[in-house]
């Protein structure tokens, strides 16, 4: 049918670009690269604040004592750095991914609903606007400031705190909606939309990645925007969803927040699963290993993920029953995950490698996601877990979880791709520096972590006892030199949009895929007429 | 390769300083409790496993990268399955591996260290119910009818850097939790308001208090001493300055310590009533008892100068609470109010501590009513329904 409609429409003027000029043509567009770069553009603003945000609480730490800023406004800071790194920055980078490539991948003209794409992507400014307004009000000294309770919101805290946390839910709903309707674009292009031969499993694995977080996202979004819609209504009407004197149970909050919250990690991840085999295969110059597998994989993830939430609530005094359940499933977890570690690692073995700086990301990725999966399985442990959990072992765990998929992961993509964006090579030699910076300071920072956690340190504690300062002082030092290393790759980028060794059709020699068949940069309108697949 | 080796020479000489290194810590505080003792036992098996799988991977991907190298002219293989029986063997058996790893080595040690964190119900030699608070803990031994709370005590100014930082900074109370050694304690935990973790490391065991619930846990401590630990769940603006700390002493120092508690408690009750009775405060003794009350509870949110802060907390300088009706301001001191971080105060503080500070507030800073609150009236207050 997408064949079909193809044929349908208007073939003058194909390859050329019409919009108004200005800021209406990003306002009104319906690009699907438009709507990809702004998207970027947007996720990599957001990781700059949240980052930002991140720096002055690392400050704050580097000694003991209260020296910049008292815990009100460090509750704000860390809680504003949860959310918009995974709801301003994480997943709207994933989107931009996919908003970008996904009909360069999979030979259409553009994604299936144009006008919807275009929506879900002008609902977040206004969403991050209203989530970050009531912090900078509270700092010109208006109102109780942001949402001060933790991006997990735990009630009765949420209950509790001022009126930062309405703009906070409120923001949530907006968000949201945002990444239901990229959800829903994504599924239907994915759908409906590919190059007449290309079935499901000749699909790229970047795709399968797509296609699982969106059908995640769909199933866990309208949860959260449910169970903060009960916070409000607990807030302001009087129910009593979250409060025992009325026959609530604070608890319950915590079973709707990671019911969203576990299966999120994978929405993060997913993505890159899909994008880094593109990577490794590309330069290892070796087909992709256990296509098949992966694909089985990520669904095995995808499925597990929704049955295994309360591991992340083994100390709020479960049944035995539950923390074995519990305990269990989330084990389960580990072999899906080793299927694609496995996948990765035989793609490269016996291939032909270079190391090109999306390479070395894709590299630093498996390496630096392992360790974050691996001290997973000790947090698995529901007799274990207390020692490690809400402390700052917990904290490096996420965080070697997350870094390297939601950051490291989509620089992977983003380099990989550039060169079909902008139609210029990349700095290679920055690209290596970047790289090298990455790694010192990102390994720096959460090391330590690790070690301060096992010495018993909680998270959330604007001030500590002396003895874990020295390690606070290292991560902090490791937090400002990662913290640089984003500037440098905003360098990279803005340099090679601007100019650089002018990219072949096939940007890289062991590129695979139809997005290397397409002119660099790639045309504003790219498969008017929809490849052939055999 | 000169320069290389001179660099891991230095690397290794200045790890080989343990001075360097002395005062950074590597792994849990020395366990003593039982359960403590498990999880350390896991936790070095699983980082011993980890590391050893982590290492042995890297040093696979890092022989691939040197040796499957273009620049090496390796020419690239084109597999992309299994395609042998043998060639199937060697990919399912990290799978079989890694199921034992999962359900036979971590798993089974497991199951039976989950039955014993969660075995409350039995053997209990004494129970202590404790309540997280915003930001205090009260600990209560329910059967010997001991009450009290226990608050932080490091100097505010030692927090601001005007002070010196004591050795145990942050991690010090007023009133330490005192137990038995090598006795069966059942915890009960609950909160009144929003939810608090009491987690002390070497006793390896965290329980969230849940405000309207009760959660168990239980600890046996082998060694006596003092240990300290920090609420570990994000409680609102003092989440960081709710410290633990447990003197674990002999059985019979333990009893003479509860007995003085107890007649300790008993006695302050029974002298203050009678002398409440008698001789009614002054406006002067009542004011110098409430600023210190002031000076370490209200001052965290109403501030010093009475002003609270914009938005967050109620200034009290010029309110209407403090400068209205006496009996108003007792009983939101009394029964705090919902929703907002005010907690009733009545169970954590003495009625001769409310009427106090209720008389300081209400002659403090502008306010000069005049009122002089006594004990009496705030024990008739918290009768009345």
């Amino acid at each position: 049918m997408a064949h079909d409609m193809a044929h349908d429409l208007p073939h003058d003027g194909a390859h050329e670009a019409h919009y108004p000029g200005g800021a209406l043509r990003w306002i009104q567009t319906t690009n699907h690269k438009d709507i990809g770069v702004m998207y970027l553009i947007f996720a990599i603003t957001m990781l700059l604040i949240g980052g930002a945000l991140i720096l002055a609480v690392r400050a704050e730490l580097y000694q003991p004592g209260l020296q910049l800023m008292q815990p009100e406004l460090f509750n704000q800071l860390i809680t504003l750095h949860g959310l918009i790194m995974v709801f301003g920055f994480a997943m709207p980078a994933a989107t931009g991914l996919a908003n970008y490539m996904l009909p360069l991948i999979l030979g259409a003209p553009d994604m299936a609903l144009p006008r919807l794409n275009n929506w879900g992507f002008w609902i977040l400014p206004p969403a991050a606007l209203m989530l970050v307004l009531p912090f900078f009000l509270g700092l010109a000294g208006i109102g109780p400031g942001a949402v001060d309770t933790g991006w997990t919101m735990y009630a009765p805290l949420s209950v509790q705190s001022g009126w930062g946390m309405d703009f906070a839910i409120f923001s949530v709903h907006m968000l949201g909606v945002s990444s239901i309707l990229g959800s829903i674009n994504v599924i239907v292009t994915i759908l409906n939309m590919r190059a007449p031969g290309m079935t499901l499993f000749k699909m790229p694995l970047f795709a399968h990645g797509f296609l699982m977080t969106a059908i995640l996202l769909i199933t866990i979004m309208p949860v959260l925007a449910g169970g903060v819609t009960m916070v409000l209504m607990d807030r302001h009407f009087d129910t009593h969803f979250f409060t025992a004197a009325g026959g609530g149970d604070p608890v319950l909050w915590q079973h709707i927040f990671w019911f969203m919250g576990h299966p999120e990690v994978y929405v993060l991840l997913l993505p890159i699963c899909g994008v880094v085999p593109h990577v490794l295969s590309a330069f290892s110059r070796k087909p992709v290993y256990g296509y098949r597998a992966q694909v089985y994989g990520m669904w095995g993830i995808a499925g597990l993920s929704v049955v295994v939430w309360a591991h992340h609530m083994f100390t709020s005094g479960m049944s035995v029953g539950g923390q074995l359940y519990f305990m269990y499933s989330t084990m389960l977890i580990s072999l899906p995950l080793a299927v694609l570690f496995f996948c990765w690692i035989a793609t490269l073995w016996r291939g032909s490698m270079t190391f090109e700086t999306p390479m070395l990301f894709a590299i630093g990725f498996i390496i630096l996601f392992g360790w974050g999966g691996l001290t997973g399985l000790v947090l698995a442990d529901a007799a274990a877990d207390p020692q490690y959990h809400n402390a700052y072992f917990l904290v490096a765990h996420f965080h070697y979880a997350l870094y390297p998929t939601t950051v490291m992961g989509a620089m992977a993509g983003v380099y990989y791709w550039l060169p079909k964006w902008t139609g210029h090579m990349l700095d290679e030699r920055l690209g290596r520096w970047h790289f090298g910076i990455v790694m010192v300071g990102f390994n720096l920072t959460f090391i330590p972590q690790f070690l301060v956690g096992l010495a018993g340190m909680p998270r959330r504690i604007p001030d500590y006892p002396l003895m874990f300062s020295e390690w606070n002082m290292l991560s902090t030092i490791g937090a400002f030199i990662l913290g640089a290393s984003h500037l440098l790759f905003i360098y990279i980028v803005v340099k090679n949009v601007r100019g650089g060794e002018k990219a072949q059709a096939k940007a890289w020699e062991g590129a695979q895929g139809l997005e290397w068949t397409v002119p660099s940069p790639a045309p504003y309108h790219t498969f008017e007429t929809q490849p052939e697949i055999k | 390769m000169q320069g290389l080796k001179k660099l891991v020479l230095g690397v290794i000489l200045a790890l080989g300083f343990g001075a360097v290194w002395a005062s950074y810590s590597w792994n849990f505080p020395t366990p003593v409790t039982p359960i403590a003792h498990e999880t350390l036992h896991v936790h070095n098996l699983f980082i011993a496993i980890a590391l050893t799988l982590f290492c042995t991977v890297l040093a696979l991907m890092l022989y691939s990268f040197w040796t499957h190298r273009k620049s090496r002219g390796h020419q690239a293989a084109d597999f992309s399955a299994p395609r042998s029986r043998k060639q199937w063997l060697w990919v399912l058996a990290p799978f079989a591996g890694l199921l034992i790893l999962d359900y036979g080595v971590f798993g089974i040690p497991a199951y039976h260290a989950v039955l014993m964190y969660e075995n409350t119900k039995t053997d209990a030699d004494l129970v202590v119910k404790v309540t997280g608070s915003q930001w205090l803990w009260q600990y209560e031994f329910p059967a010997e009818g001991v009450k009290y709370s226990s608050r932080l005590a490091t100097p505010r100014d030692q927090i601001d850097n005007l002070q010196t930082k004591g050795e145990n900074y942050l991690l010090e109370v007023d009133n330490p939790l005192v137990l038995p050694v090598g006795k069966k304690v059942r915890f009960i935990t609950t909160s009144n308001d929003v939810i608090h973790s009491w987690w002390v490391p070497a006793f390896g065991v965290k329980r969230d208090a849940v405000p309207g619930f009760l959660r168990e846990f239980w600890a046996t401590v082998d060694t006596p001493g003092t240990y300290r630990g920090q609420c570990s769940e994000l409680c609102g603006k003092e989440h960081g300055f709710m410290p633990i700390v447990v003197k674990v002493v002999p059985e019979a120092e333990f009893k003479q310590w509860l007995a003085s508690k107890k007649i300790g408690a008993g006695a302050a009750a029974s002298a203050a009533a009678p002398a409440a009775a008698t001789k009614p405060l002054t406006l002067e003794e009542a004011r110098a008892k409430g600023e210190k009350v002031y000076g370490s509870i209200c001052i965290t949110c109403h501030q010093a100068n009475g002003k609270g802060l914009p938005g967050t907390f109620p200034a009290l300088d010029g309110s209407k609470v403090a400068t209205g009706p006496v009996d108003e301001h007792i009983k939101v001191v009394l029964n705090g109010r919902p929703k907002t971080a005010m907690v009733s105060f009545a169970a954590s503080l003495s009625d001769e501590d409310i009427a106090a500070v209720v008389t300081y507030e209400r002659n403090a800073w502008g306010n000069k009513t005049g009122d002089v609150v006594q004990a009496a009236h705030v024990a008739e207050l918290k009768r009345a329904p």
